[in-house]
């Protein structure tokens, strides 16, 4: 009997073939990462999308902002696509340790127990402490004085803790800022536990924060860190984006960023880049 | 806690990397029980209310035909066909700031209702809804027979209704009552949107601290199942106290 291939069974088998000589070129970097995002030129990046100027979604809805920035330009770099996926403070540890995203930029503190679970990356790229946005109304001097207040606050911060073991306050978390800023505006809590550098940003626009203060000192600066995951921390892939951190705090490029941004020069970037800049003339 | 007990669990994450803070951290382990002490509180206040909401709201509709019943009937439809989720950000986030305000001790205005009155109003209102369908299915499942014997004996419409098909129609209710209340008991965690600190709100934030999402996620898990089978137990056993061979099923 004379057997016929079927052509739609054989563009399928071709189609497959194709896929899988895709698959193999994949594999053949075992579990390099970096190896898989040059071949298959697309970085999946992990940042929030509430978190202006550092990570937001802008008129359009696309992402932007200084991480989205930096981003770009290590996608750039590496000849790839860098495509964004959306975490929040709650959930972006678990994206990256499953492989959602290769490298996590959403405003992450780098803390000793964040660092056994995924890598993060050094130098850091920025820091911050954390500080209380409260009304003009509320007299207060002291951070004990907070004793037993409802503050408001984003789920996953990791200031959530320490804020209310050391001073006793009581934290109203919500997932997104949005929350956050409406349930303070509603008298839901008296004041947002959050980022230094947040506040003073909120506090310069004198129209919507007017009547609004950050009258504490600010607690525990932490520096900020880029993540992949554990196994890709000694890797290459963990290697370039240190790699291009330094190269953006000795070019200045990440104090550029920011400015772009409107955020006033941040005394951390200020000293990364004394600490890395070049004494010596550019040579022609 | 035991001593013991902190010390098996420490091991624990130790050995096997199973990180239950919940049982040897004091912070987390406080957190945790307040957030199951909302969630019974709130499971409990919302179950009462939400009965109630539906008898009331099923009566009207088997004896009135005029414009109360069109409300009743209305506020069905607006309930179940919107996502609980949006109707608890409706009352916190919308309907709260129009009512009045009133002052802390710092002077600053504070909002009469908080997070959890609005999850016990909503949570309420929306379960509610479904148990006026199931009473309404109940009382229509008794025969009308029944009623008209009443009738017939000189009873009332109200008191037909109170003294004969509530009693019968509630016994046939209640397999689907179980299910509102089994649903309305796993809702409660829509309440964690708004920053009632139930069981899942503690967990995010226990997580989020201890970064043991895995952990975390499987004992809510069993935890609900309990509580969810706590609930079905309490209404069985009701049903078997208030059995009547041929009303309702066994």
């Amino acid at each position: 009997m004379k057997r016929h291939v079927h052509p739609t069974l054989l563009a399928t088998l071709l189609v497959c073939g194709a896929a899988a000589s895709a698959k193999a070129d994949q594999a053949s970097c075992m579990n390099d990462t970096l190896c898989r995002i040059m071949t298959t030129k697309v970085l999946k990046v992990g940042t929030k999308d509430d978190y202006k100027p550092w990570s937001y979604r802008d008129a359009s809805g696309k992402f932007a902002g200084i991480e989205v920035d930096l981003a770009e330009d290590l996608a750039a770099k590496l000849g790839a696509k860098a495509e964004f996926v959306k975490v929040n403070s709650a959930n972006r540890f678990e994206f990256l340790a499953q492989g959602q995203i290769d490298v996590m930029i959403a405003s992450a503190s780098e803390t000793a127990e964040r660092r056994k679970i995924v890598g993060f990356v050094h130098p850091n790229y920025y820091s911050s402490g954390y500080n209380v946005l409260l009304p003009k109304a509320a007299t207060v001097k002291d951070w004990g004085q907070l004793s037993g207040q409802t503050i408001c606050a984003l789920q996953g911060a990791w200031y959530n803790k320490p804020a209310s073991e050391k001073f006793g306050i009581k934290p109203l978390a919500f997932s997104g800022e949005a929350e956050v800023e409406s349930a303070l505006k509603q008298g839901r809590c008296i004041g947002i536990l959050e980022d230094d550098n947040l506040i003073n940003l909120q506090l310069a626009d004198t129209q919507r924060w007017a009547g609004y203060a950050m009258p504490l000192p600010s607690q525990e600066d932490t520096p900020w860190g880029m993540a992949v995951r554990l196994d890709d921390l000694h890797k290459p892939l963990g290697i370039f984006i240190g790699g291009a951190i330094y190269d953006w705090h000795r070019s200045g490029k990440l104090l550029d960023i920011e400015k772009a941004n409107g955020v006033a020069p941040s005394a951390y970037l200020v000293k990364a880049h004394d600490g890395a800049k070049d004494t010596l003339p550019t040579p022609n | 806690m035991g001593e013991a007990v902190r010390t098996f669990f420490l091991e624990l994450k130790l050995k096997f990397g199973i990180n239950l803070t919940i049982f040897y951290d004091g912070f987390d382990s406080e957190r945790f029980v307040t957030g199951i002490v909302t969630t019974v509180e709130l499971v409990a206040l919302c179950v009462f209310f939400s009965v109630i909401v539906g008898g009331i709201g099923a009566v009207i509709l088997r004896l009135s035909r005029g414009p109360l019943a069109a409300a009743v009937q209305g506020y069905v439809a607006l309930v179940r066909n919107t996502p609980l989720l949006i109707q608890m950000y409706f009352f916190y986030f919308g309907v709260s700031p129009v009512l009045p305000a009133g002052h802390s001790a710092i002077g600053l205005p504070v909002p009469l209702v908080g997070n959890f009155a609005w999850a016990v109003v909503s949570l309420s209102l929306y379960a509610g809804a479904f148990n006026i369908e199931s009473f309404r299915a109940g009382l229509g499942a008794v025969n009308r027979s029944y009623e008209e014997a009443a009738l017939a004996l000189g009873y009332t419409r109200i008191q037909a209704l109170r003294y004969v098909l509530a009693p019968l129609g509630l016994r046939f209710s209640f397999a689907s009552l179980a299910n509102n209340l089994v649903d309305l008991t796993k809702s409660t965690t829509v309440a964690y949107a708004i920053g009632v600190s139930e069981l899942l709100y503690v967990s995010n934030q226990i997580w989020s601290d201890s970064l043991n999402t895995f952990e975390m996620m499987n004992v809510i898990l069993i935890v609900y199942l309990i509580l969810t089978g706590l609930v079905v137990w309490a209404i069985s056993a009701l049903q078997r106290a208030l059995h009547v061979p041929g009303f309702g099923a066994n």
